[in-house]
């Protein structure tokens, strides 16, 4: 975990201070709205379309007890007593008043936390795998470098003004749980003989034109990491168009230019600026690095976990979905499931914040994890622990047995909150996990990823889950758009539309059609949707789809 | 041909709350029955102006479409419905607080 220095505490402090006084000058009437708006976005404050709405950037993903203890504090006390995590690693407050917000962004700042660069056309909150530091196949912890990124990034004078906003993800293991490949930089901690460094991907995105990035360096060595984003985003300054906010974003520039041609002006602009980085920056990461030792992790007998494991049939289900495997002997990575079916994905209570915090305290060696799946993560807990934990969280509604399952689901706030949405996504979600538990059928059907978003911009990632649904406008009524075969891992496939959309009342018999067809095609049941898909191709399930088309054909 | 000017209210958010709000032929409500109908275009875009001007009460004032139920205002489009009654997942939003106090 890292912990401020002086120096950040006392940025913080400036930062909420001049943000009061633009608030004020805003309500007295100094500022207009027109003035306002670039001062409010840089400090995650967003006009919604029932509210204001405050973007609090949670860095990697990574919070402690106390840290989560004071979003509750802050949903209570300023919100409607909830949060919405998101698939950026944020949470997101839906009912803030302009009055309180530079209230709510000082108890943040008390812990740490800050709502900076998480809207604008900057270098947005660094995302990292949810699993970093406690998975077992990782390489190095990503986290060190992500804060070093976050730090660079944060009010780099050079890049607040970017042709449009610049994401990064970071992850430490092969199995990419980052979606690196869809951002505008991803990065994958890679070891080459005994030297660790970095595969450097660009140009990745989803949104209106969803783009896997592409690999500009296969290895870059700790030491010129940094020089070297700092050449790609100052390339991307330069030359991303400003003339179309549609074609603006990296992939677009990388797509239109070539990877070469990238490449090259970024090795030149490289070979300019690297002599600057002088090794302050890996002095600096040193220390970072010291602040993420692992925990000391206990020995302790697995007894109880076996023996809940062969008693309690519910527990058994829920560590056959909620565990990972962990690095250190005897210790699992717990996901704590915030898709109760029918609950809206990704919210929070500020019991339930409170209740997870507690638990981290107690049995998790004080950490927490945001995943960009919208669910929290214990990372680091003994297995001797799990019953425990289990029935805690049981209890506050936060025991669902559904990690990686089809009422697993991704969906963005849609057009319940979002000023941008075409349609709703969380009715969607919300009918699709019910529907899905009344026929007791997630198990037996496996790993499956339904991702919805509520417009084109894809907050939702819906090209890269295995059933993709797209909420438009059509004719002022809710359609959506089925897409197949997306994956989000290091295998990364943007899915494939299958054909016209459906009405709201329509979609979940269509996913049920889809389905069924897939336990109907399937070799055997390990053998996931995607696979079956990948082995069959979009045939059948356009059939089952559309039966009418079928009817014509015959 | 151009298009008949079809009924229009003007709607926005308000400063301090964020809060949806309607134009009425006073001031503002947060209920949409009470908005004023425009039914000619010119005094409409005059209306709207008007709205505009408000910069320290209300935020992004636009004209939306509705539809007459005898002469109180319905939400023409479901973007403009949400609006006007909250989020569907929570009670919350003007579902919460139905004898809000007006501006």
């Amino acid at each position: 975990m890292y912990h401020y220095t002086d120096f950040d505490q006392a940025f913080l402090r400036e930062r909420n201070a001049q943000f009061r006084t633009q608030v004020e000058r805003r309500i007295d009437g100094s500022l207009t709205e027109e003035e306002f708006k670039p001062l409010r976005l840089m400090n995650g404050l967003y006009l919604q379309l029932h509210a204001y709405m405050l973007r609090v950037a949670i860095p990697y993903g990574t919070v402690n007890s106390a840290q989560m203890e004071k979003l509750a504090e802050i949903a209570e006390r300023w919100d409607k007593g909830y949060g919405h995590f998101t698939t950026r690693q944020n949470i997101q407050y839906n009912w803030p008043e302009l009055r309180d917000v530079p209230d709510m962004l000082d108890a943040l700042a008390e812990v740490n936390l800050h709502a900076i660069q998480t809207s604008g056309n900057t270098i947005r909150n660094v995302t990292a795998d949810h699993f970093a530091g406690a998975a077992a196949d990782e390489v190095a912890d990503p986290r060190p470098v992500a804060e070093l990124i976050r730090q660079w990034s944060t009010d780099h004078p050079e890049f607040q003004f970017l042709p449009r906003k610049f994401k990064v993800a970071v992850t430490g293991a092969a199995a990419d749980r980052a979606v690196i490949k869809a951002h505008d930089i991803g990065l994958r901690i890679v070891r080459r003989g005994a030297e660790v460094g970095y595969e450097v991907v660009v140009g990745g995105g989803l949104g209106r034109t969803p783009m896997i990035g592409k690999v500009l360096y296969d290895f870059v060595a700790e030491e010129d990491l940094l020089p070297t984003l700092e050449a790609i985003v100052s390339v991307y300054n330069l030359l991303g168009r400003r003339d179309n906010k549609y074609k603006a974003r990296i992939k677009i520039t990388v797509h239109e230019n070539g990877i070469e041609e990238i490449r090259k002006r970024v090795d030149e602009r490289y070979a300019l600026i690297r002599p600057r980085f002088t090794g302050l920056d890996q002095q600096h990461l040193a220390r970072i690095r010291a602040n993420f030792a692992a925990p000391n992790f206990k020995v302790a007998d697995e007894a109880p976990y076996q023996w809940a494991r062969q008693h309690d049939p519910a527990f058994r289900a829920w560590s056959e979905t909620n565990l990972a495997e962990h690095r250190a002997p005897g210790y699992a990575i717990v996901t704590i499931s915030l898709k109760a079916h029918g609950a809206t994905p990704g919210d929070a209570s500020a019991r339930q914040m409170r209740l997870m915090a507690g638990l981290a305290r107690r049995y998790g060696h004080d950490e927490l994890r945001i995943s960009h799946e919208q669910n929290v993560i214990l990372p680091h807990v003994h297995k001797a622990d799990l019953p425990h934990i289990y029935a805690a969280l049981r209890a506050a509604e936060l025991g669902t047995a559904n990690v990686g399952l089809i009422s697993d689901i991704i969906a963005c706030p849609g057009m319940d909150y979002c000023a941008l949405a075409t349609a709703r996504s969380i009715p969607i979600a919300q009918e699709i996990a019910t529907h899905f538990e009344a026929l007791k059928l997630e198990h037996d059907i496996g790993p499956l990823k339904i991702k919805i978003s509520g417009c084109i911009n894809a907050c939702g990632h819906h090209h890269v889950g295995h059933i993709g649904i797209l909420g438009l406008d059509r004719a002022g009524v809710e359609n959506y758009q089925i897409t197949l075969g997306g994956d989000g891992t290091e295998d990364a496939t943007l899915g494939e539309r299958v054909g016209p959309g459906f009405s709201a009342d329509e979609i979940v018999p269509a996913v049920e059609r889809l389905v069924m067809t897939y336990l109907e095609m399937r070799t055997e049941p390990a053998e996931s949707f995607l696979q079956t898909y990948r082995r069959l191709g979009l045939a059948p399930f356009k059939a089952a789809l559309y039966p009418e088309a079928r009817a014509d054909a015959a | 041909m151009p298009k008949p000017f079809t009924p229009k209210i003007v709607t926005a958010n308000a400063l301090l709350e964020g809060d949806v709000i309607y134009q009425t032929l006073t001031g503002w409500s947060r209920r949409i029955e009470e908005a004023e109908v425009l039914t000619d275009e010119a005094h409409a875009d005059l209306r709207l102006i008007e709205a505009s001007a408000q910069t320290r009460e209300v935020i992004g004032a636009y004209l939306a479409e509705v539809e007459l139920d005898g002469s109180r205002p319905r939400p023409a489009h479901f973007r403009e419905a949400f609006r006007a009654r909250g989020p569907s997942n929570y009670a919350h939003g003007k579902q919460q607080s139905k004898t809000q106090p007006r501006t």
